[in-house]
């Protein structure tokens, strides 16, 4: 995965950014010492380091806005950090950037129970904004597995989606407005407590921009009251066209569960060894969750149930308590970690039309044997995002290429069977070169000009997102003296 | 009037443009400043190209008339789950509306509150930009980060990026059963909470409204829920428990009848049918609701979404948001003779740095500034 060569004129000036930059912030706020610096070389994709010229960490929006500014003139590449929790490379710097975290903006400033609003800075983690308005008995939705770490900064980045997505809907569906500092360190306001913003739809726009348009320093966002009770059913089948059709007929019926998820044989036998969470021995295995009281959810596991049963399960297991649930969820939510402790593995993303699953999941059996490497599955069922995790070893010299040669089959299917590269994770460098496999030249080009309203210098996270060739004259732009 | 029969065709005709063009669906919306140029019809464009029911996914041509599209969904017991209003009562148009429309003007219902505005229910789009390029992004499925969101940018921007030529939208199944809780005589005070009450709840309701709903218009607040009978039946009297201390008169309605003339007054602003009054529709928080009505005494009101959506009857020429000085949100001028959209703005105006950014995106999507112009202001 290649970068862009670091500007020598920047790296020559280093010195010079990081007094001005020292100039605005407190001390202990610019991180430039190669020591420390190296704390930022990387996020989840941990495959591609980099240090960055610097790091900041400014406490409020005043001192994002003033060291965009100084970048702006400075002719310096920004790139926004959440967390860094990103799957796809989204805050991997470059040696010529600085990166901009917003790790010390994780204030709540306000929570409205009767506007069903919470207002908060967004390098807050995705947990404990729930953690904030739960004694009210209130959370807010999305909920990506990286939730413990994750920046609401960085879920609005990538337009983060979670498990229960299925039922209330992804970050662009719970954000209701943010206050945004454009490269030039300009200060907006989009979208607030009410409903509908007036104009163009700014606000979805920049949802999922991949802090390529600006950086969200607070948000507004949906809080919900929580469902008088939860409860998930499991069920083993022998093969995946099976579960396939129990997941359509499910939906066909009329009831909407808050999620369906899908393991397979691999990923079944590894987190139950992993998590003794008792899994069956099958091929396939789908955890269905509903929500209301008592009566309503043995109402829907019903319905549930009577269907399941038509498709003859080797395995049906109703929650019968919360100890229950919690044992029937341990498993899928360790899938990543457990998966990790056996392997080093590379997740893929991808969505599909639900109606393609057994196809594609035939399709990925079969170029799995092309390869030489295995491939467990675990999906968001419901909504058709897949994630194909496949072993590889990063010792062994060769394989992550292979690997990633691999994963760019699977998600080149993905987009033939009508569906995405990526459904939640984003595309940031991982996925950037196959972006032409979804879109058209033209398509790429109205998207780079949004860019270039909102950064015409392409300063901020510029090499992200589109294949490089394809952003080259854009970023070319020499870098501009104080 | 060009009405394209593809949209290649389209495209044609945008190349070839040389002055300003009026772009419309079925013509039963005209909201915003008054556009001078030649009409281009969606009509031509229409049929449903997919429909996986068990994918819970939709794709239409822009100009295929809602009620094809919501026919087939009922067939299915499905639904779209924003619940699109329909203008013609409110702004005395005649002709079938198309869903090109309803994503150009980003139309949603009651149900906004809980299942989202037409923007989150649309998963994809294809349109033509202003010098005739045919353009994608989003596709057919839920869940897509895949580059940039150009697909809640065309909603609402009412053809002045580009002219629709194909949707995709995210349905949801029907529900069994609908109760509405229905409240007399209470002031826009209690209303709201009281809809406050019920939103923030875990009964899930799916629509809040209050105003000249009840018989000789008299004030009626209407909590709605829907789901399996038993338990609509279940969350009504829990609802009605849980509200009973504001006063007003309680009852449930849950004749499918009778609940969906009341909801369908609602989702239309049909309460404003044939009156010679201006209607500005007004976006504000919800418990900004009764500072609303103080300021606005004279004026008709309808409210929406909890009290967040509101529906006003005003003198025609009345320039509404001045008197809400202070209050946080955006007000809109959807009803009033074209002279008067023209002199006071139909649309908001936008603080500086974003209508830039508003400019900027206009100018790159159509350089030439022939689509619509001026129509959003």
């Amino acid at each position: 995965m290649d970068m862009p060569a670091p500007n020598p004129e920047i790296l020559a000036k280093k010195s010079r950014i990081v007094s001005r930059l020292q100039d605005v912030l407190p001390k202990d706020a610019v991180i430039h010492e190669e020591t420390e610096t190296r704390a930022y070389e990387c996020d989840a994709l941990t495959a591609y380091k980099c240090p960055p010229l610097c790091a900041v960490l400014p406490s409020n929006t005043e001192e994002v806005s003033a060291v965009l500014k100084i970048c702006h003139e400075e002719g310096v590449p920004v790139v926004p950090r959440g967390s860094g929790t990103s799957l796809a490379g989204g805050a991997l710097p470059t040696a010529d950037s600085v990166i901009l975290g917003v790790a010390r903006l994780n204030d709540v400033l306000e929570a409205d129970y009767e506007n069903r609003v919470i207002r908060v800075q967004s390098g807050r983690t995705n947990l404990s904004v729930s953690g904030a308005v739960e004694h009210e008995d209130f959370f807010y939705a999305p909920d990506p597995s990286s939730q413990l770490a994750c920046a609401i900064a960085g879920n609005i980045a990538m337009n983060s989606g979670g498990a229960h997505c299925l039922k209330y809907g992804v970050t662009t569906n719970n954000l209701l407005g943010v206050t945004m500092v454009l490269m030039d360190g300009t200060v907006i306001e989009l979208g607030g407590a009410h409903l509908d913003a007036p104009g163009y739809d700014l606000l979805g726009l920049i949802c999922g921009s991949e802090g390529q348009l600006g950086v969200v320093t607070e948000a507004t966002l949906r809080i919900l009251r929580k469902p008088e009770g939860a409860r998930p059913v499991l069920m083993g089948f022998n093969s995946a066209e099976v579960a396939g059709a129990c997941v359509a007929d499910i939906i066909k019926a009329g009831v909407l569960p808050v999620a369906i998820e899908y393991m397979d044989r691999l990923c079944i036998e590894v987190t139950d060894k992993f998590s003794g969470a008792g899994y069956p021995d099958c091929e396939a295995l789908l955890i269905v969750e509903v929500e209301g009281s008592e009566e309503e959810i043995d109402e829907q596991l019903g319905v549930i149930l009577q269907i399941a049963r038509k498709h003859e399960p080797v395995e049906l297991r109703e929650s019968k308590s919360p100890e229950e649930s919690a044992k029937i969820w341990l498993g899928r939510k360790s899938a990543f970690g457990a998966i990790g402790q056996i392997n080093d593995y590379m997740c893929l993303d991808g969505t599909i039309p639900v109606s393609s699953l057994p196809h594609v999941l035939r399709r990925i059996g079969e170029m799995s044997e092309e390869y030489g490497l295995q491939v467990g599955n675990v999906f968001h069922a419901g909504d058709g995002n897949m994630h194909p995790l496949i072993l590889f070893d990063a010792n062994k010299p060769g394989d992550l290429e292979t690997c990633e040669a691999f994963g760019a089959e699977i998600l080149k299917l993905c987009v033939e069977v009508g569906g995405c590269l990526t459904g939640e994770h984003g595309v940031g460098i991982e996925k950037r070169d196959l972006m032409t496999a979804q879109f058209s030249g033209e398509d790429m080009e109205a998207q780079m000009q949004v860019k270039d309203v909102f950064d015409p210098a392409w300063l901020l996270n510029p090499a992200k997102v589109f294949p490089l060739q394809a952003t080259e004259a854009r970023r070319a732009q020499p870098a501009r003296a104080a | 009037m060009q009405i394209p029969r593809d949209e290649s065709d389209v495209a044609d005709a945008l190349k070839a443009a040389t002055a300003p063009i009026r772009i419309t669906g079925g013509g039963t919306r005209p909201i915003g400043n008054p556009v001078e140029g030649d009409a281009l019809s969606t009509e031509g464009l229409s049929g449903i190209t997919l429909y996986e029911p068990g994918a819970l996914t939709i794709v239409a041509k822009a100009g295929t008339p809602v009620g094809e599209i919501e026919a087939a969904l009922r067939a299915e017991n499905q639904r779209l789950p924003f619940e699109p209003m329909d203008h013609r009562a409110l702004l005395g148009t005649e002709g079938a509306p198309t869903i090109g429309g309803v994503v150009a003007a980003n139309v949603s219902g009651p149900r906004r509150i809980q299942a989202g505005a037409c923007r989150d229910s649309l998963i994809g789009v294809r349109f033509v930009d202003g010098v005739g390029t045919v353009l994608k992004n989003g596709g057919r499925v839920m869940k897509n980060v895949t580059g940039y969101d150009l697909v809640k940018l065309m909603a609402g921007s009412y053809g002045t990026l580009g002219v629709l030529t194909e949707v995709s939208f995210k349905v949801l199944p029907t529900t069994a059963a609908t109760g509405t809780v229905l409240i007399d005589g209470l002031d826009v005070g209690t209303a709201v909470q009281a809809m406050s009450t019920a939103l923030g709840s875990p009964y899930e309701v799916t629509g809040a409204a209050h105003g000249p709903l009840g018989p000789d218009g008299a004030a009626l607040t209407m909590i709605r829920i829907e789901g399996f009978e038993s338990s609509v039946t279940y969350r009504g009297g829990e609802l009605q428990r849980a509200l009973s201390h504001l006063g007003g008169d309680l009852s449930f309605e849950t004749d499918p009848e009778v609940g969906a003339e009341l909801w369908s007054t609602v989702r239309n602003a049909s309460v404003f049918q044939g009156t010679d009054e201006d209607v500005w529709r007004l976006s504000v928080k919800p418990t900004d609701a009764p500072k609303v009505a103080e300021a606005l005494d004279d004026a008709r009101l309808l409210f929406d979404w909890g009290g967040g959506l509101i529906w006003a009857g005003v003198a025609p020429g009345t320039y509404l948001w001045s008197a809400l000085a202070g209050i946080d949100g955006h007000a809109t001028l959807v009803r009033a003779a074209a002279d008067i959209r023209k002199a006071l703005g139909a649309f908001h105006p936008e603080p500086a740095p974003v209508a830039a950014l508003s400019e900027g995106l206009r100018r790159k999507f159509d350089p030439r500034g022939i689509l619509n112009p001026g129509l959003m202001g």
